[in-house]
C-alpha cells in the first residue's frame, strides 16, 4: 500500500492552521508555522483557494478558511448556476439530436430536472424543469446513482416501484446496471418509466470530477433505439460531446 | 462538396465573437475575444478601435479553425455592432483618431440639456426621431469638434472619416488605405440623430446643425446586400450584411411581421417591436428606428423600449451587497420566498430610460418592514425587471395599436426560470425562448446569407426559429392589477430625486 500523499497532509495541516484562530494570515506565517518554503506553502494555499477551501483577503493578500468548508455537506454547486452554465451546451444538443434534453440533479432521494430544452419540432410541450423523476427507473437517475451523486441504499430501503413491465425492480439487476453505467460512461432507460419512451444520460463532472448532475436525451423510443431496443449509437455521441462540454465549463472555472 | 457556412462578427460592447452557422441556422463554431474599457473619468467609457480590429483578426481564423473550414467554404460575412458608438479615423494612414467613445458615455449631457432648451425636441423628432440623449453620435462629434484643434477642418477636408464599429471593420476588412470601402447600414445610421429617418439619408438641416460635414460620413447602403468583397482576412468572400445588434437579434428572431417583438435581457434589455414598412413616431416614451433595410425592399421600422438596469441589478446584488456569489443564484435566493413581501426595488441608477426618460430619477426600494428578509429583495430585484418590460410593452401596444401577442426572449438572464414566469404572468402573454441563444450573431448571419443567396427567403428563416421553452401565464389578474399598481406607485417615488443645483451666487 501506498504512503501517505504529503501534499494532502500539508494541505489539512494548513486547514487546521487557518481554523485555529480568528485571524487571517500571511504566506510567511503559514510558511514558518509549518516549517514550510514559501513556495511550497503558495502552491497548496492557491489550490485550496481553486476549490473554494481557502480565500484571499483582496486588499491585505491573507487568507482565511473558505465559505465552502461550511457546506461540505451540502451540493457545492447551486442549480441555477449549473443550468445558467448548461444552457448553450444543452440547446446545441437539442438542435443536432432533434429531441427532448433534460438537466436532473438529485433531490431527497428522487432526480429533480432542473432544465429542460424542447424537442425542436415546435409541437405542444410544457416545461419539466422542477419535476422529481424515479432515481431507479429514469436514466438521469441510474446515472446519478452509478456514479455517487444519489446513495443508493435509501433507494433500495424505499422498494423499487415498478412504473412498467421493464422497471427494473430487483436489487441485484438495479445493480449490474448501475456497474455497466460506470463502465460505459453513460445509462439508459428503455420504457423502465412509461411504455413508449426511453432516454440516454451521461454525468456531469464538476471540479475533481465529482459528478453533480446528469443530462439526458428523452424521447419515443422508436427514434432513441435501434429495432433491438439498443440506444443508438449516434445519440450518444452527441450526449456524450455534451456532457464533456459542460464538464469541461464547470471545472475550469472558479465559483 | 463540403458545407458551407456563413461566418458572422458581433462586434459587442464587451467582446467580439465570430460564430459559423449552418444551413439550418446551427452554431458550427464560436470564438470570443473580450477588448478593454477605458474609464479615464467618471461617466467616460472608451475602447480602442485598433484592439477590437486586432481581435477580429484573431477570432475569424480561430472559429474557421473550429469548423475545419477554409474561405471557400464561407458563403458570405455579416456583421452586427454596439450601436452609436463613435469611431474617427485617419483615411490615409489608418489610424483612429483617439479612442472610440461608446454609447454608455455621458460626456455630452451638458450638450444635450442645451439641445432641449434650443431649438427643443421637436426640431430632432421632426427629422431623425430621436430626442436629444447622450445616447447617440452626433452629439459626440460635436463635443470632439470643440475640443480637438483642428478636427473639424480634416473632416471637412476628408481626411477624417467617421463610423460606427461596423463602418471601421468593413473599411478594414475591404482593403482599409487601399481602398477600403466606407459604408454604414440603416439601423445604424438611424442612431446617429443625423439621418432623416424616412428616405434614410443624410440630413442636410442636422449636418448643419450639428457642423459635421457630408465627407466624413458614410455611405448609407442596405442592411443586407452585396457590399463588397474583403481582402483582409477572408480574401474574396463577399460581405453581405451589417446591422446593430438589437435589430440584429430582432432579425435573429425572426420577428419579421408587424406587432412581432423580441426583448434581450442583458446588462440592460432591450425591447424592440417590428412595426412594418411604418414609421410609427412614438406617443409614449419609445424610440422609432430602422429595423432592418434589405436590399431594394420598403424599409422595415421597429419601435424599441431600452431599459438601462436590469441584469446589472443583479450584478449589483452580487459584489455591492454581496447576497449571493454568481448571477444564477439570484433565483435559489428568491425562491426562499413566496413573494416580495410587499417591497419593491427601482433600479433609476442613472436615471429612468424608456418609457419614462427621467434623469431625476434614483433608486428606491420602497415597501420595508422588519418583515423584509434578503429573499425578498432577491424578489424584488427579479420582479424590476419583470415590471419594466410590462411598461415598455404598455407603451408599446399604445403606440402601434398592435397588440403584443407573445415576446420572444434572449439573452443571459433567460436561463433565469423565476424571471421568465414572472414575465409571462405580468405581460398576459406566452414567453418563449428560441434554441439558439445567439441570437445578435444569428441575425447578422441569417440577413448576409439572405443577401447572398445561402438562404432563399423570410420563410425559411422562420423555418429554421424553434422553441426551447415556454412559460404560460399564471396569475390572477386581480392580483397582477394589485402588484403593478404598487410597482407604478414605487416609480413615483423615485422621480425627481436629482435636484438641478441652483445657480450659483
Amino acid at each position: 500500500m501506498a504512503g501517505p500523499v504529503q501534499s494532502i497532509e500539508r494541505a489539512a495541516a494548513i486547514l487546521r492552521l487557518l481554523a485555529g484562530g480568528p485571524r487571517r494570515l500571511g504566506l510567511g506565517e503559514v510558511a514558518s508555522s509549518l516549517g514550510l518554503a514559501k513556495g511550497t506553502a503558495h502552491g497548496i494555499l492557491r489550490t485550496l483557494q481553486h476549490v473554494d477551501f481557502v480565500e484571499q483577503d483582496e486588499a491585505t493578500g491573507k487568507y482565511q478558511l473558505g465559505a465552502a468548508l461550511l457546506h461540505l455537506g451540502t451540493s457545492y454547486l447551486d442549480v441555477n448556476e449549473l443550468r445558467s452554465r448548461s444552457i448553450n451546451w444543452a440547446d446545441a444538443l437539442a438542435a443536432r439530436s432533434g429531441e427532448a434534453v433534460r438537466l436532473g440533479t438529485p433531490l431527497e432521494g428522487r432526480v429533480l430536472v432542473v432544465h429542460h430544452v424542447f424537442r425542436p419540432d415546435d409541437t405542444l410541450q410544457t416545461l419539466d424543469v422542477g419535476a422529481l423523476l424515479p432515481l431507479h427507473a429514469s436514466s438521469l437517475g441510474k446515472v446519478l446513482l452509478a456514479f455517487g451523486a444519489a446513495p443508493l441504499e435509501p433507494v433500495l430501503q424505499e422498494g423499487l416501484e415498478a412504473y412498467t413491465r421493464h422497471t427494473l425492480t430487483r436489487p441485484e439487476d438495479l445493480r449490474r446496471a448501475l456497474a455497466e453505467i460506470r463502465d460505459l460512461g453513460w445509462g439508459a432507460e428503455v420504457q423502465e418509466m412509461s411504455m413508449g419512451d426511453a432516454g440516454v444520460a451521461a454525468p456531469i463532472r464538476g471540479h475533481g470530477g465529482l459528478v453533480v448532475g446528469a443530462v439526458g436525451i428523452s424521447g419515443a423510443v422508436e427514434r432513441v433505439c435501434d429495432t433491438q431496443g439498443r440506444p443508438l449509437s449516434s445519440l450518444i455521441a452527441l450526449l456524450r460531446e455534451a456532457a464533456r462540454a459542460i464538464s469541461r465549463d464547470l471545472g475550469a472555472a472558479r465559483w | 462538396m463540403a458545407e458551407r457556412y456563413v461566418l458572422s462578427i458581433d462586434q459587442g460592447t464587451t467582446s467580439t465573437r465570430c460564430i459559423l452557422f449552418d444551413h439550418r441556422g446551427r452554431l458550427v463554431s464560436v470564438a470570443q475575444r473580450e477588448h478593454q474599457q477605458h474609464f479615464p473619468r467618471p461617466g467616460w467609457v472608451e475602447h480602442d478601435a485598433l484592439e477590437i480590429w486586432r481581435n477580429v483578426q484573431r477570432i475569424v481564423p480561430e472559429a474557421m479553425a473550429g469548423a475545419g473550414a477554409d474561405g471557400g467554404q464561407i458563403a458570405a460575412i455579416g456583421i452586427a455592432n454596439q450601436r452609436e458608438t463613435t469611431v474617427l479615423w485617419d483615411r490615409r494612414t489608418g489610424a483612429p483618431v483617439g479612442h472610440a467613445i461608446v454609447w454608455q458615455d455621458t460626456r455630452t449631457d451638458a450638450l444635450v440639456e442645451e439641445l432641449r432648451e434650443r431649438p427643443g425636441e421637436e426640431f430632432f423628432l421632426d427629422r431623425c426621431c430621436l430626442p436629444p440623449s447622450t445616447y447617440f453620435s452626433a452629439p459626440r462629434l460635436r463635443w470632439l469638434f470643440d475640443r480637438t484643434e483642428g478636427l473639424e477642418q480634416r473632416a471637412r477636408d476628408g481626411e477624417v472619416l467617421f463610423g460606427t464599429m461596423e463602418s471601421w471593420l468593413v473599411w478594414n476588412l475591404t482593403g482599409g488605405t487601399g481602398g477600403g470601402l466606407h459604408i454604414t447600414d440603416p439601423t445604424n445610421a438611424s442612431r446617429t440623430m443625423l439621418i432623416n429617418i424616412r428616405t434614410l439619408t443624410w440630413d442636410p438641416e442636422l449636418m448643419d446643425f450639428f457642423g459635421v460635414p457630408r465627407a466624413m460620413l458614410p455611405e448609407i447602403r442596405s442592411s443586407a446586400e452585396s457590399y463588397g468583397e474583403a481582402r483582409a482576412l477572408l480574401p474574396g468572400v463577399r460581405i453581405t450584411a451589417a446591422l446593430g445588434d438589437q435589430q440584429a437579434a430582432l432579425f435573429g428572431q425572426t420577428c419579421f411581421s408587424p406587432g412581432e417583438a423580441k426583448c434581450t435581457y442583458g446588462t440592460g434589455s432591450f425591447l424592440v417591436m417590428n412595426t412594418g414598412t411604418d414609421v410609427v413616431r412614438s406617443r409614449h416614451g419609445l424610440l422609432t428606428t430602422v429595423a432592418y433595410k434589405i436590399a431594394n425592399e420598403p424599409t422595415v421600422y421597429a419601435l424599441e423600449g431600452p431599459m438601462a438596469v436590469s441584469g446589472s441589478l443583479v450584478q449589483w446584488f452580487r459584489d455591492r451587497l454581496g447576497l449571493i456569489s454568481t448571477a444564477p443564484e439570484i433565483e435559489t435566493l428568491a425562491r426562499t420566498v413566496e413573494d416580495n413581501g410587499g417591497c419593491y426595488i427601482v433600479p433609476a441608477f442613472s436615471g429612468l430610460f424608456a418609457p419614462h426618460w427621467r434623469s431625476d430619477a434614483r433608486g428606491v426600494i420602497v415597501g420595508l418592514t422588519s418583515y423584509i428578509t434578503k429573499g425578498h429583495l432577491a424578489r424584488a430585484v427579479l420582479e424590476a425587471t419583470g415590471w419594466q418590460t410590462r411598461e415598455v410593452v404598455d407603451a408599446m401596444n399604445a403606440d402601434s395599436g398592435l397588440d403584443l401577442k407573445e415576446l420572444k426572449v434572449d439573452g443571459g438572464m433567460t436561463s433565469d426560470n423565476l424571471l421568465m414566469q414572472f414575465l409571462a404572468d405580468v405581460l398576459d402573454v406566452p414567453v418563449v425562448r428560441p434554441l439558439v441563444a445567439e441570437t445578435v450573431s444569428l441575425g447578422a448571419a441569417y440577413a448576409a446569407g439572405l443577401a447572398a443567396g445561402y438562404w432563399p427567403d423570410l420563410e425559411v428563416l422562420r423555418g429554421n426559429w424553434h422553441r426551447a421553452a415556454q412559460w404560460l401565464p399564471d396569475m390572477d389578474p386581480e392580483r397582477r392589477a394589485r402588484e403593478y399598481e404598487c410597482w407604478q406607485r414605487a416609480v413615483e417615488r423615485s422621480l425627481g430625486w436629482v435636484r438641478t443645483p441652483p445657480p450659483a451666487g
